[in-house]
């Protein structure tokens, strides 16, 4: 980091002014999530895990299918940093090679689920009337299938791979988004400043996007950031059942699965991969949370305001 | 009394259907919230609506702006029928016509800086290109209603109440309109503040040569401000006229019921006021009475009042109209009357 840790950084002359608009809305709101420690950290770790995901090769020790059955089933130790499984495969190899599958799996999948989904409460919950009871029907028909059930309807239509794998799992969450952002919109509907909006003219499109969607967005990213957890978590069920990635590729999800069958002899098939995806899932986790508590202009002023005052005095706080 | 009209309602009428509990949510009855509204404002007037809550004024306020179906009758604006205008009309309509809201505190979205909320208008009927442009429109706009253009980059959670109604203010008056509403503009405010907010309104009123219908139940601030009140009961406008011959000499029993209940600021003054207590409550608006609206409460009611539903005639001051028969029997008879003839 820097040169000079702690007086450098209160000593600097400029009054920094945390919300003035000089710096673009997306720099600012990356600044103030940035100094949520949480959410700085999980950033951090996610930058590493997609960074892993990108450099995947280079990073591995071995090749991740590199077959040593006299290495096999090895505890962790400094060869093999997280041990080998059951054919002998460096398992940290694995799991680095495995970041690239899962991390896809899971931000293509809800990326689909996302936009589908929001797209679809959002029109359902903003016109109502016949619009929401075709369209939440329609989800309610979604919804009622079992989705491991659906998934596995996707995966024998479009073939096993990761791509459709990523593909099935979001048609499977698309219902989930319809209905969080449809309770969410139903409520923001009916707010004042929606009726002032129109009250000058704005187009139906203009007050979705400007004022319906935004306020209605925290319980979304909320979903958003939960559903990456469980996105890598199907991703797992389905390679178990042979539907997913396919064996000998590494996924999180299918070294999990098969791990399990070693788990009283050796721990270390399925605690690294595990522990991957824990981590993981969790930075997306504490990240959303940020995420939604910056995006809250009352929140922000405080943030600012708190993190202003500790360094550079009141003078901040005090013109309010 | 000049003869230029900007807003004209004839027989308003906005009807809620209500709906049963049973499974089909059968249609089980009408709520007339505004139910036969004739109403001229004049260019360049403060036309205050008052009446008690629930009677219906801002349920017209909104559908003389559209912003609320009306069910029947027409409206028209500046000439213009706009009783089902839509499309660029519509958007025409929005942009002449403004409103400013009862609640500061719900109707800025938070999520939006002062300055995105007043360069809305000017973004939706394109009337300012460019940001540099409108960032001076809104500068223009917040010094016209008193703040600093300074603020313009904060959001809405950072003002108090009285200043975020100066932002509403602000964009209601972005496209440059010629008639706002301000539907109970001050009743969420704090005492002191509403003074305020009530000066700016005027002062800008005159200023800019707005006409103006402002809604309240607060009748000293009304009578302050208006130039012609009208009083609204039960979904009808039962009295207008100007407003100091409304305010000290009301002609409709319902309108003197009301007057006597304000306070009066100087203690021997209010000692001697003589206040009118109605009897029973406001008839629900889905089952409005025959004949005249007002004759379960009216302390003076006699036979056509059961009958004839009272039309506005000339009544008291130049200009003031009425709708009660004590001033003589005029109206539509709800039954086949059997010779209703004028009282002497």
């Amino acid at each position: 980091m820097t040169s000079q840790p702690g007086p450098a950084a209160s000593s600097a002359p400029k009054p920094t002014a945390p919300l003035k608009p000089a710096r673009p809305r997306w720099r600012e709101t990356l600044g103030l999530l940035l100094r949520n420690p949480t959410a700085a950290v999980a950033a951090a770790l996610l930058l590493g895990v997609i960074l892993v995901a990108i450099l995947d090769e280079t990073l591995a020790p071995t090749g991740p299918n590199e077959i040593d059955v006299d290495e096999r089933l090895q505890p962790p130790s400094g060869e093999h940093l997280f041990g080998t499984d059951d054919l002998g495969r460096d398992i940290f190899s694995r799991v680095i090679l495995g970041a690239a599958v899962s991390l896809r799996v899971g931000l293509f999948a809800v990326g689909i689920a996302l936009v589908i989904g929001s797209a679809i409460g959002l029109l359902a919950g903003y016109y109502g009337r016949w619009v929401d009871d075709v369209l939440m029907r329609f989800m309610d028909m979604l919804f009622a299938f079992p989705a491991v059930l659906l998934a596995i309807a996707v995966l024998a239509v479009r073939g096993p791979g990761s791509g459709n794998t990523a593909l099935a799992i979001g048609i499977v969450y698309i219902p989930i988004f319809a209905r969080v952002t449809r309770a969410s919109v139903l409520g923001v509907r009916e707010e004042v400043y929606v009726r002032a909006s129109r009250s000058v003219g704005a187009s139906d499109f203009r007050i979705l996007t400007r004022h319906v969607l935004p306020n209605a967005a925290p319980p979304i990213i909320v979903q958003a950031s939960i559903s990456l957890a469980f996105a890598v978590l199907a991703e797992a069920a389905l390679s178990f059942l042979g539907l997913g990635t396919q064996p000998p590729n590494p996924s999180w999800g299918l070294m999990l699965a098969e791990g399990r069958g070693y788990l009283q002899i050796a721990w270390w098939l399925a605690f690294f991969p595990g522990m991957a995806i824990f981590l993981t899932v969790l930075c997306f986790n504490l990240l959303g949370d940020g995420l939604r508590d910056v995006l809250d202009p009352r929140q922000r002023t405080l943030m600012g305001a708190a993190s202003g005052a500790a360094p550079a005095g009141s003078e901040e706080g005090g013109d309010r | 009394m000049s003869d230029d009209v900007l807003v004209r309602a004839r027989g308003l009428e906005v009807h809620f259907p209500v709906r049963g509990q049973g499974l089909r949510r059968k249609q089980a009855g009408v709520l007339r919230a505004v139910d036969g509204v004739d109403l001229d404002i004049l260019r360049g007037e403060t036309l205050g609506l008052v009446g008690e809550s629930g009677c219906g004024k801002s349920t017209l306020g909104n559908a003389l702006l559209r912003l609320i179906p009306s069910t029947g009758g027409t409206i028209d604006f500046a000439g213009t029928d706009i009783t089902s205008l839509s499309g660029r009309g519509l958007r025409e309509l929005r942009r002449r016509a403004g409103m400013v809201f009862q609640d500061p505190f719900a109707s800025l979205d938070p999520r939006r800086t002062v300055a995105q909320t007043v360069s809305e208008p000017l973004e939706v009927h394109g009337l300012r290109s460019g940001r540099s442009e409108r960032a001076q429109r809104v500068g223009e706009l917040l010094e016209l209603v008193g703040l600093d253009p300074a603020v313009a980059g904060r959001y809405p959670h950072e003002f108090s109440g009285g200043q975020r109604q100066r932002v509403g203010i602000a964009r209601a008056l972005a496209g440059e309109p010629d008639f706002l509403v301000c539907d109970e503009a001050i009743a969420s405010l704090d005492v002191s503040v509403q003074a305020q907010v009530l000066n700016l309104l005027r002062g800008l009123q005159r200023q800019l040569g707005l006409t103006l219908l402002f809604i309240s139940h607060d009748l000293s601030a009304v009578r302050h401000i208006s130039d012609r009140i009208a009083v609204m009961y039960l979904g009808r406008v039962v009295e207008i006229g100007p407003a100091a011959a409304v305010g000290t000499d009301p002609q409709m029993p319902y309108t003197q019921a009301l007057l006597s209940a304000v306070p009066l600021p100087h203690p021997a003054l209010e000692r001697q006021r003589k206040r009118i207590v109605l009897r029973g409550d406001v008839p629900s608006p889905s089952a409005v009475p025959s004949g005249c609206r007002f004759r379960t409460r009216c302390p003076y009611v006699f036979e056509p009042c059961d009958d004839v539903d009272p039309a506005l005639q000339p009544a008291g001051a130049p200009g003031q109209l009425a709708a009660c028969h004590l001033h003589g029997v005029v109206g539509t008879p709800a039954t086949a009357p059997d010779g209703v003839t004028a009282q002497p």
